[in-house]
């Protein structure tokens, strides 16, 4: 028998285990929580929050593909003001460990002033910085895009907060390890990756894309390969922790997440398509780590290099 | 919501491209007409929604028409397979508005789910008028079902083939009614929006991710906010609705 430690450490802070629900993919947590007692998560990322309240982009937003699917919501989200104030105390009541707050913004003073908002919540351990979406004041291109752009985000949130700022990376880019250089030295403490990769369904019989927005971002098993492969990429370049996200579906997966490098798994589509995806990973996870004689996760961290 | 393994029971073709199937199992998190479950396929990434028609002690009954690969299979299922089901989903019709005389308005394959409401409301002693509106007579089915809960069953066709020639709205000619209930195409309820002369519900049809309010997915905008057709929906009261 192993001993079967799941226990990791992310940025100082310590984790049960290292399943984190990916933003978007768990709402503010209280809806699953009529579902399981989610305080068997390690932590969760609560979906993307935004200065203003947003309604997202048209419908249809969803399109199904082989082993995934794409999404094209668009942050819907009611702003920062009414998620402190109606979405956490009602997250607070379900969970009581750390939790991960993602922002997103469209210019970097959204960003600032969304996390110091945010701030002064006790709960909130980390940061998670989401630099997928276009910077309206650069000519619509996203910060994620430019190892510049992501820097000055990482400088501006790092002056309004002390506690942990992960940078969330978009996979859409040449060169990954290059962004996460650029976040580790402009002083972020973690990078957060893969965000979804850009695709695109087409209606046979309209012959038009599904998506009212045309593109939408692709989750779910079918990505799991990009995922490990640009972890992996990012492990090398940096001396940060790294949050592995992107096509985690099994305890299986999370193994190979960590020994690609991830400190933490994130487990996102998994969660729409079996709302107990979260929890029956966590609960297999001893069974996995005695099949392949593991016997503390964060002895694997990296394992792979 | 519960998720449980379903055993089909039947699954029969009712219609042109329209099947009934029968999921044997637990169905103690069906609460209102109007619900609707979401069935994992073999293979297939994203679950289906299906509206629920009818539940009892031993299961739920829905009825669905082949219009993608989904349901194609679906139809290919023989009794005694399992599937693997999220039930009780969306909040259903509120039968506390409908008054006595209720108008109940069916096209094509929205017409399943007025059948679990129509046996409620008939059981509550309610005298509903049925309406179900179908392209060809081909396509026509539940008609006798409706027929065998006592209350009166106008049917239209496109091609008049079976009934009043046209649409739903042609068949509530000179009704007399207290509220109305509908389940039906975009159009369909664009023409019931025009026609009406209650108050009512609708329930709308959007692309969902998950059915059950985490994705966002199939959001809209109403004159009480933004809401999710799979959590704060699929029915919506008529009021509320952005045409």
């Amino acid at each position: 028998m192993v001993n079967a430690d799941t226990k990791v450490t992310l940025c100082g802070i310590e984790l049960d285990n290292p399943i984190i629900p990916a933003s978007g993919t768990f709402g503010y947590g209280y809806e699953f929580a009529e579902l399981y007692d989610i305080n068997c998560l390690g932590s969760l990322s609560f979906k993307g929050t935004t200065r203003e309240a947003r309604f997202g982009n048209p419908t249809p937003r969803i399109a199904e593909c082989e082993r995934g699917m794409l999404n094209s919501v668009g942050l819907q989200n009611p702003g920062v003001e009414k998620v402190i104030s109606d979405e956490l105390p009602k997250l607070k009541k379900c969970f009581s460990k750390p939790i991960m707050a993602n922002v997103s913004g469209f210019s970097i003073a959204e960003y600032t002033e969304t996390c110091a908002m945010l701030d002064s919540d006790e709960q909130i351990g980390w940061f998670e910085v989401n630099i997928s979406c276009p910077n309206v004041h650069g000519g619509g291109m996203s910060f994620g895009t430019s190892p510049e752009m992501a820097a000055e985000v990482t400088r501006a949130v790092k002056k309004v907060t002390t506690k942990p700022v992960l940078i969330k990376l978009s996979p859409n880019v040449t060169d990954i390890a290059s962004i996460a250089k650029a976040c580790e030295e402009a002083g972020a403490d973690g990078i957060s990756l893969i965000n979804t990769l850009m695709g695109m369904r087409i209606d046979l019989r309209r012959k038009k894309p599904i998506l009212a927005n045309k593109m939408g971002g692709f989750s779910g098993p079918a990505i799991l390969p990009v995922a490990l492969r640009m972890v992996y990429q990012v492990y090398e370049a940096v001396n940060i922790p790294i949050v592995g996200m992107g096509g985690v579906s099994n305890a299986e997966d999370v193994i190979e997440m960590m020994l690609a490098g991830a400190t933490a798994v994130q487990v996102g589509a998994a969660n729409l398509v079996n709302p107990y995806a979260s929890r029956d990973i966590i609960n297999d996870l001893p069974r996995v780590m005695e099949k392949y004689r593991i016997n503390s996760l964060t002895e694997i961290i990296g394992g792979a290099h | 919501m519960k998720q449980a393994l379903y055993t089909i029971g039947e699954n029969t073709r009712i219609a042109k491209d329209v099947y009934k199937m029968r999921l044997l199992g637990d169905s103690s998190a069906c609460s209102q007409p109007g619900q609707f479950l979401n069935i994992q396929l073999p293979e297939k990434y994203l679950r289906r929604p299906i509206s629920v028609c009818d539940w009892d002690a031993e299961g739920i009954t829905i009825i669905y028409k082949i219009l993608g690969n989904g349901t194609e299979m679906m139809s290919g299922f023989a009794a005694s397979e399992q599937l693997d089901v999220l039930t009780g989903l969306g909040n259903g019709y509120d039968m506390s508005k409908s008054g006595d005389r209720p108008l109940l308005i069916g096209g094509g394959v929205g017409v399943p789910p007025l059948y679990g409401l129509c046996r409620r409301l008939v059981e509550q002693g309610k005298q509903p008028t049925v309406i179900l509106g179908f392209n060809t007579a081909d396509e026509i089915f539940y008609a006798d079902e409706f027929r065998a809960l006592g209350v009166e069953v106008r049917i239209a066709t496109v091609d008049g083939s079976v009934g009043i020639k046209g649409f739903v709205t042609d068949a509530m000619a000179g009704l007399d009614y207290t509220y109305f209930y509908t389940c039906g195409p975009l159009p369909m309820f664009k023409a019931i929006e025009k026609t009406v002369t209650t108050s009512g519900q609708y329930s709308l049809e959007e692309r969902m991710g998950c059915g059950f309010g985490a994705c966002m997915g199939c959001s809209i905008k109403t004159r009480s906010g933004n809401k999710r057709v799979c959590k704060e929906g699929p029915v919506f009261e008529r009021e509320d609705i952005i045409w």
